[in-house]
């Protein structure tokens, strides 16, 4: 019984010893055209030093120590990691069979549902992602038709790493407004609205008489206890409260609202965002949207267009991208690439779908921009990383240099030769 | 009248039952007439399209030829071509130029947008077998993803039946024409084809939802079986018949269907995800004698791309959807090249409205993971993954699907090589008529749906 754990203790030792030698070596990435995405902007040339996880110097006059690992990037691209703004990655598994979906209950619950309790970093859909250059993300709560509107409490997490992997824990708390907001709440967005500002009149009058509320004193209240502990941040305007609307009339009375309670709003999904584009800009307000969706889905989507991020752009509203499908998140460069044919400056898109979600969820002070002091959470890439034909050659994140491999990989490998010696099963 | 029991296809099929019937034949010709095309491609002038980059579909490329489109049909494609004098001719310089893009894997207009209940019209779940529904009797021409696809260079494309029935109907074949009526936009000649799956699908639908078989896989292939051995007894009395030995059997919408399929008139459309349940379904093929024109979806071709290649099948597929249930749990990047360089007929779907808006770019995601592993297909040969291929899958590669002499004039201008996410369809021709202008709104079609409610179009405020 007990050899097998003494095994695994064996194993976890040298790979840990592994992982410190590592950090003590220096990485140079050399040659490159780097696109900071910080106070550097881009830089031709340019040679990053990665030191313990850490990047010490970017720029086109640095020495490379003696003993470092080259990395030759000459006519390569450093950029970023994706940042994967709406993400399903390691809290969902298999998307049809429910035991590996932990993105999403199925019984009533509210704002203190945390999807990142279920994550798990060793999945091999993130691995297969994060081998494509995505490093992080916010993990996104859903909604089920018996909880609350206010879905739970979403959490940025780095891909990088078994240990230590949440960057931010209370990042944003998700509300579903528009057409599936009301239908949770009874099958009217006026039900909807009434649900939301119950919840933040009690997390207030919560806050205000916690003791009355423990005594049992209080008047009663909508939620329980740990669903108003999850809002005092949103009541506080620290965490951003992300408001699932697509509607131009859905925008403009959820801009009301936060005004009204002095929220810090975002808008998820924005399909009619270009349309109150001013508005939002005035409100300060990031739209988080796919640039794809074009089709008038829904009623709630009927102007839906492909000059959206374009037209917020212009309007000076920060955006940020997600897509929609769950289990490609490597996909976020073409949809930056399509927004980029589309209209959207190159530079922006890149943006979008790096610094501008990092920045939006907080936790990230030491990331995702290439300066020195930042962990090294970046890609290189041997074109343009926003073509559909390019894939990353190494993705480094958290400071970790990751191992190119996913079990995606290897069962490419496995039959990529169909007249192989080997039995099939024997290809490992 | 017996006669008018039997639908034009089986006639088509059982030769001597056409000779010996004479006049009873003509009536059932009129008989299965219903719903028939009535797409007539408007007149156009001949255009010819110079200095462009040419992937002609057929695994060759021009890199600065000339294609002239001439009543409606591709009349030339060389490096010089002299063309009539009333000719409109464009200067493609820097410009590529494709066949129509085909996706055969659709369900604009069965499911389209607004996606709302009303509108689900593609899974005719009330029965496991449902081979008597034909999928256009729910295709509405006004789905405004028809358009979207459009300025995506489709040209082309089978709307199918879902995928929770064993045998879901029969698919139809479009022109991307806008058009009042589905029966303007039947792809003229264009053989029907039979929707079946595989798998996960039908026996979450039947066994576990409404508790009825199949709930097994091996429920489900008793399912076909038993469809089959019908559709086998159907046909044997048609041919007794024929031969003047017995009755005519009832008109049964369900088996003539099937018994299309048998005479190799109705060509069958497979959703099947798994490398071992393909191989399964090629038995079931061979044991009725009939042919899978197409596995669609096909997440584990890869791992029988020798299989497909010997029984002629095609694999229609994605390039990166997977991990979304068990049977797409294995899904690999390189699949496409992989089918492609066994030697089988790989071919690139959408089963989106979304995907189909961009299938030159899953194209291109699919071709770049083939090179990073040493399988070389470049541009002139994965483009026809979505011209040729799924032409030949859907019966109409003699008609379209690439840039030959004599076949219709579907062609796409594109701004840039249409495999960087940067590329555009500029122009969209069919049947030489253009139908799609980027930067002309007189020649980008607008469905009724969308009319008074977009605000780009003048409607909502």
């Amino acid at each position: 019984m007990s050899k097998p754990i003494i095994a695994a203790v064996a194993i976890a030792a040298a790979t840990a010893l592994v992982s410190t030698t590592a950090y003590a070596d220096v990485i140079a990435i050399k040659d490159a055209t780097v696109h900071t995405m910080g106070s550097g902007g881009t830089m031709e040339n340019a040679t990053i030093l990665i030191e313990d996880g850490e990047v010490t110097a970017v720029g086109s006059d640095v020495q490379i120590p003696s003993g470092a690992t080259v990395i030759e990037a000459k006519g390569k691209i450093v950029t970023p990691g994706v940042f994967d703004t709406v993400s399903t990655l390691g809290v969902q598994e298999v998307g049809a069979v429910d035991s590996t979906n932990d993105y999403q209950g199925s019984v009533a619950s509210g704002p203190a549902f945390k999807v990142v309790d279920g994550f798990n970093p060793r999945s091999p859909g993130l691995i297969a992602n994060r081998i494509e250059g995505v490093t992080r993300g916010f993990l996104m709560p859903r909604p089920n038709e018996e909880g609350h509107i206010l879905a739970g409490t979403g959490s940025v997490v780095h891909f990088g790493s078994v240990d230590d992997y949440i960057v931010n824990e209370n990042a944003a708390v998700v509300v579903y407004l528009g057409e599936r907001g009301a239908a949770m709440a009874g099958g009217s967005r006026g039900l909807a609205t009434l649900k939301l500002r119950e919840a933040l009149n009690d997390a207030e009058d919560y806050r205000d008489d916690r003791d009355g509320y423990d005594s049992g004193s209080s008047r009663e209240m909508s939620l329980g206890k740990s669903d108003l502990e999850a809002l005092q941040g949103v009541i506080r305007g620290k965490t951003p409260l992300i408001a699932v609307v697509d509607r131009a009339a859905d925008i403009e009375a959820v801009l009301k609202l936060a005004r009204e309670f002095a929220l810090e709003l975002v808008i998820y999904s924005g399909a009619e965002a270009w349309m109150v584009a001013d508005k939002i800009a005035d409100a300060d307000v990031t739209v988080v949207l796919n640039p794809l969706q074009n089709l008038p889905s829904q009623f709630e989507s009927l102007n839906s267009t492909f000059d959206n991020a374009t037209r917020l752009n212009v309007a000076g509203v920060n955006i940020a991208f997600a897509h929609t499908d769950s289990h490609n998140p490597r996909n976020l460069t073409q949809l930056a690439g399509n927004a980029v044919a589309n209209g959207l400056p190159w530079d922006v898109a890149l943006r979008a779908i790096t610094v501008n979600p990092a920045d939006l969820f907080g936790g990230s002070a030491d990331c995702c921009a290439i300066e020195p002091g930042h962990r090294a959470d970046l890609v290189v890439w041997p074109a343009d990383p926003l073509e559909v034909t390019t894939f990353a050659d190494h993705v480094f994140i958290n400071g970790e240099r990751i191992k190119m491999k996913s079990r995606q990989t290897m069962l490419r490998d496995r039959y990529l030769d169909l007249e192989g010696k080997l039995p099939f099963a024997y290809r490992k | 009248m017996t006669v008018s029991r039997f639908p034009r296809a089986l006639l088509i099929g059982l030769t001597v039952l056409v000779v010996a019937c004479g006049d009873n034949g003509k009536e059932a010709d009129k008989d299965s007439a219903a719903f028939s095309s009535t797409y007539q491609p408007a007149v156009s002038r001949p255009v010819l399209i110079t200095n462009a980059h040419i992937l002609i579909g057929n695994g060759e490329e021009l890199m600065k030829g000339s294609v002239l489109m001439q009543d409606g049909l591709i009349a030339a494609v060389g490096e010089k071509i002299r063309a009539p004098r009333d000719t409109i001719e464009i200067d493609a310089k820097g410009k590529w130029v494709t066949p129509g893009i085909i996706d055969n894997h659709s369900h604009l207009g069965v499911y389209p947008s607004p996606g709302v209940n009303a509108h689900s019209d593609g899974n005719e779940m009330s029965s496991p077998v449902t081979a008597e529904v034909w999928v256009e009797h729910s295709v509405w021409p006004q789905d405004p993803g028809f358009a979207a696809a459009l300025a995506g260079g489709i040209t082309t494309m089978q709307i199918l039946p879902g995928s929770a029935n064993l045998i879901g109907g029969r698919s139809v074949t479009l022109k991307n024409v806008p058009s009042r009526t589905m029966q303007g936009m039947k792809f003229p000649g264009a053989p029907y084809g039979l929707k079946m799956a595989c798998g996960e699908n039908p026996k979450r639908v039947y066994g576990e939802g409404k508790g009825r078989a199949p709930g097994t896989r091996m429920g489900n292939v008793a399912g076909y079986r038993n469809a089959w051995i019908s559709a086998q007894t159907y046909q044997k009395k048609l041919s007794a018949f024929a031969e003047g030995n017995g009755e005519a059997p009832d008109r049964d919408l369900s088996l003539e269907t099937l018994a299309g399929v048998l005479n190799g008139e109705i060509l069958v459309h497979n959703h099947c995800y798994r490398a071992d349940e393909m191989a399964v379904m090629i038995d079931l093929s061979k044991e009725f004698g009939y042919k899978i024109s197409s596995f669609h979806h096909a997440v584990e071709a890869y791992k029988i791309a020798d299989l497909l290649a010997e029984s002629d099948t095609c694999a229609s597929m994605w390039a990166d959807w997977g991990g979304f249930k068990m049977e797409a749990f294995d899904d690999v990047r390189e699949n496409i090249p992989m089918v492609a360089k066994a030697g089988a007929c790989a071919i690139v779907h959408s089963d989106s409205a979304v995907g189909i808006q961009r299938l030159n770019q899953e194209a291109a995601k699919a071709m770049a993971a083939g090179q990073r592993v040493g399988i070389d297909f470049d541009e002139a040969e994965a483009i026809s993954w979505l011209t040729r291929n799924p032409a030949k899958s859907l019966g109409i590669v003699e008609k379209t699907g690439s840039l030959e002499n004599g076949k219709m004039a579907d062609l796409v201008i594109w701004n840039t090589n249409p495999f960087s996410v940067y590329a555009q369809a500029e122009r969209v021709y069919i049947d030489g008529v253009l139908t799609y202008d980027r930067y002309n709104p007189a020649h980008q079609p607008v469905s009724d749906y969308v009319l008074g409610h977009r605000a780009e179009n003048g409607g909502a405020e």
